[in-house]
């Protein structure tokens, strides 16, 4: 069994008296396609905080590839492989898609802190962005400054520039919310087209999405894990469908 | 939605884009302007020379705040707390052996960057207006402490200092101000350079990136408060040369160096001219002290008439022209293209 | 030791009186940034005029002290809606460097029409008999004003405290100030409850500015552009939109100051910048401001 790509060891978050995160033993394996579900305020946003290291756990471990990161900075753990969106796109509204881009690969390649030569002239970084423009296929937006993209499309330049980081692990925490439903097939499309050695773990209300995309499924209920498995065990339990898929549907 | 059109022209939209960024940079035939403007008035306005120097140390000196406010997104109303210390660190080395003007600017701009580090460092770890506050507090402190030390600053009268010849040829001239005024246009020009250079390397890119979405730029794995900071002591050891140059032209340093007044009126220039425009700092410099002169010279003095026309013409642009005249100027070739890019 | 005591409460009586004043002026800043998110830096000149417009009611037409104090506090309520309905209102969803720089530019106007007004030097007030003399407390005496300076802030705060904790309108506000979208959800008009909050703020800062005449030797027109970092410091270390926040940051602020500078007259004003720097770096959102 090859060491996971990402897992939490009994990990905790406390605000206050506040129990956010419970004991949270989680494995995402290499290559994965992992889903994680569960009702509004189970939790599933802080993990990916507490992965990413926006947030720090009370308690707990979390390791990349065997390496203990839970002390290490949020922008460091870019740098060693983990990648995340954001549920409401953070991005550079003023910019155009290709500075949007070119910020992430830049900073990736460690050219960011380099004063003489100018921006233009970097053909490395230049080529890696065509090639990302070309992945998500928004070669025809390139030019395009963000804030005047329909929503979806902005909502593909937020995965564009977590792809751009090179990531081992890509956190996507509801890469489809507030698309418009006549766009967000290009959504469900860059998500089906992501390479396939980047292991990949969603957030997702929408079981559509969820059970067309997943591999395997981790239900989160109140900051704990009430199961996981393949989405037929999770779609079988009586005890998911009680507390959840009963009523969830549609995010 | 990429459309079925003939091949190339899908890729044809980010081939141009891309080429456009690639040429960012070039140099255009329209930057050369400030600079031929600069040599015809050390010929044609031999009488404006002393006003001409100054205002080619205030451009130095806000294009220094550029680099912080205009492009970092740091909102700074205590600049000359780099401005200041520059000068009183090449007034007192010239008072106290080492006259050389040169090694003056070069110990100014590191005095500088190492307050600015101190600062930076704490300061940068708050925003917004809390910052601002800060800011503020720490020009207005060093303004308090310069005038209670005046064993050492001379206090409100200052200290009369001397420099030694630049590179051992030629003395600052203080009574036409011919050396001088090629002094400072040969300063601006060595420090416009560098940060024009800086603004279009990919450091200049990161900094924009931290003005546009500092939250963004931590997740994708930028150090964001040690960037701040490295851009807070570039920008404050260029603000400190700035003041080195103004008070070595004059040959004296008083308390006013540290005034608050002074970081206002320089982001009030900043604003005029638009921030974040590399060239707004030129325009807004020029046309603030040409129109305090000249409302000085033709109302006279003994009525705040500037005062109240730069609060009035503050207003204004902020509520109409909040991009500056550059900005007003971008607006104006962008219709007369004819329509939106 | 007793000449100890004597210099100990001296320094805080007058310590105390220069902090009512601090805060009777900068409560209204406080409740301004906190609760409509406004930089209002015009403040300190709604306090300058409210000197000005004291002085030469004393002065000039003879009226008692305290109708005078009146009559600035409804004059610059008055001014301040003005300027709120014509230009603050355009900015408020505007970036904060917008609102800094729109009302820096009004108080250059401002300083600059009270300069033509009045002239650039200081003008001194004609204080009422009462408030002559000295008053003694049988281990040491202080005058009169600085005693009923920090009789009238401790009123102030009492009222203040008073009015939003057992009144109606009081709940409203802290309700407003605390959530604005719940409270209009409930049915409370919160931007009449922040034009007259406004209004009041500015009144009282015009009233400390005709009560600080007399101990702050003078009103000036650069007193504006002087004090704006001193009121901008009280709020920030209060905590911008709380009410006990300013009060407790007025009043450190305003006893360092005052006895860095009494004990330390070369370099005293460097320690009231040392505590604002010290405290914004452990708790940036102020004293008692919210994380």
């Amino acid at each position: 069994m090859s060491m996971p790509a990402l897992e939490t060891r009994d990990l905790n978050k406390f605000f206050g008296a506040l129990e956010v995160t419970r004991s949270v033993d989680f494995s995402l394996a290499q290559g994965a396609r992992h889903a994680i579900i569960g009702p509004n305020g189970a939790g599933k946003t802080t993990l990916i905080n507490l992965l990413t290291g926006a947030l720090r756990p009370s308690s707990g471990r979390i390791v990349l590839a065997g390496r203990d990161i839970t002390a290490m900075p949020a922008h460091r753990r870019v740098k060693q492989g983990i990648a995340r969106t954001f549920q409401i796109n953070t991005l550079f509204m003023g910019l155009t898609v290709i500075d949007n881009l070119y910020l992430a690969v830049s900073e990736r390649m460690g050219f960011a802190t380099r004063l003489f030569r100018p921006a233009g002239r970097n053909r490395a970084v230049l080529d890696e962005v065509e090639r990302l423009l070309a992945v998500v296929k928004l070669e025809a937006d390139a030019g395009t400054i963000l804030n005047q993209l329909p929503y979806g499309r902005q909502r593909l330049v937020e995965i564009a520039i977590a792809l751009a980081l090179d990531p081992k692990v890509l956190l996507l925490d509801e890469p489809a919310a507030g698309v418009p439903s006549t766009e967000s097939h290009i959504i469900l499309d860059a998500v089906d087209s992501l390479p396939k050695d980047i292991a990949v773990l969603i957030i997702e209300h929408d079981m559509d999405v969820v059970f067309r995309f997943a591999e395997r499924i981790t239900v989160l209920v109140r900051g704990a894990i009430l199961a996981e498995g393949t989405p037929e065990e999770i779609a079988a339990n009586e005890e998911v469908q009680a507390t959840y898929l009963g009523e969830a549907g549609h995010g | 939605m990429t459309t079925e059109t003939p091949t190339g022209s899908v890729s044809g939209a980010a081939t141009d884009a891309i080429r456009a960024m690639a040429s960012r940079h070039r140099i255009h035939w329209a930057e050369a302007i400030p600079w031929i403007v600069a040599i015809a008035v050390f010929f044609m306005l031999p009488g404006y020379r002393l006003l001409a120097t100054q205002i080619l140390i205030l451009i130095l000196f806000a294009l220094s705040l550029d680099l912080i406010v205009g492009y970092t997104g740091i909102v700074s109303l205590g600049h000359t707390a780099f401005f200041g210390t520059g000068a009183y660190v090449t007034a007192l080395l010239a008072t106290n052996g080492v006259p050389d003007p040169i090694f003056g600017l070069a110990a100014a701009a590191v005095a500088a960057a190492v307050l600015a580090f101190l600062s930076g460092w704490v300061l940068l770890r708050t925003h917004g207006l809390t910052l601002l506050v800060l800011t503020m507090a720490v020009t207005v402190m060093l303004h308090e402490l310069a005038n209670d030390f005046d064993e050492i600053t001379g206090g409100f009268d200052g200290i009369n200092f001397t420099n030694s010849k630049i590179f051992g040829l030629v003395k600052l001239d203080q009574l036409w101000y011919t050396s001088s005024y090629l002094y400072a246009l040969g300063c601006l020009f060595v420090g416009f350079v560098v940060i024009r250079t800086i603004i279009n390397a990919p450091y200049g890119r990161m900094l924009i990136g931290i003005r546009e979405n500092s939250t963004r730029m931590a997740a994708i794995g930028t150090p964001v408060h040690l960037r701040q900071v490295t851009a807070y002591m570039i920008s404050g050891a260029i603000a400190g040369v700035a003041g080195a140059l103004w008070v070595q032209v004059q040959g004296n340093v008083t308390t006013a160096v540290y005034s608050f007044q002074m970081s206002g009126d320089l982001l009030i220039m900043l604003i005029l001219g638009g921030t974040g425009r590399l060239y707004g700092a030129f325009l807004g410099v020029v046309v603030f002290k040409i129109l305090e002169s000249t409302t000085e010279l033709v109302l006279g003095t003994d009525h705040p008439y500037w005062q109240f026309a730069i609060g009035i013409v503050l207003i204004l642009t902020v509520l109409f022209a909040r991009r500056g005249l550059l900005g007003l100027f971008e607006d104006f070739t962008a219709r007369l293209r004819g329509g939106s890019r | 030791m007793s000449s100890f005591l004597i210099e100990i409460s001296t320094v805080l009586v007058f310590g105390i009186a220069y902090s009512m004043l601090l805060f009777i002026i900068s409560v209204g800043l406080s409740i301004t940034m906190g609760f409509m998110g406004f930089a209002n830096l015009a403040h300190g000149a709604f306090a300058m005029i409210g000197g000005y417009l004291t002085v030469t009611l004393v002065g000039g037409s003879g009226a008692p002290f305290f109708v005078a104090l009146l009559v600035a506090f409804v004059a610059v309520a008055l001014l301040s809606s003005v300027f709120e309905r014509f230009l603050y209102r355009h900015l408020y969803r505007r970036p904060e460097l917008d609102q800094v720089l729109l009302t820096i530019g009004l108080v250059f106007a401002l300083t600059a029409g009270v300069t033509f007004i009045w002239g650039p030097d200081p003008q001194l007030i004609q204080m009422p008999d009462y408030f002559k003399g000295n008053v003694d407390f049988g281990f040491a005496t202080f005058p009169p004003y600085r005693i009923f300076l920090v009789v009238s802030g401790a009123i102030i705060v009492a009222g203040l405290f008073y009015g939003l904790e057992r009144t109606r309108v009081g709940a409203q506000i802290r309700a407003a100030v605390d959530n604005r979208r719940m409270a209009e959800a409930c049915g409370i008009n919160t931007g009449r409850i922040f034009t007259w909050t406004f209004a009041l703020g500015s009144g009282m800062a015009a009233l400390g500015g005709g009560l600080g005449i007399q101990i702050l030797g003078g009103i000036k027109p650069t007193f504006a552009f002087e004090y704006l970092v001193i009121f901008l410091i009280v709020v920030a270390v209060g905590g911008s939109g709380n009410i006990r926040g300013t009060f407790f940051a007025a009043l450190l602020l305003g006893i360092t100051d005052f006895a860095g500078k009494f004990y330390f007259p070369e370099g005293g004003a460097f320690f009231i910048f040392a505590i604002t720097i010290i405290v914004l770096l452990i708790r940036p959102q102020g004293l008692m401001g919210k994380a």
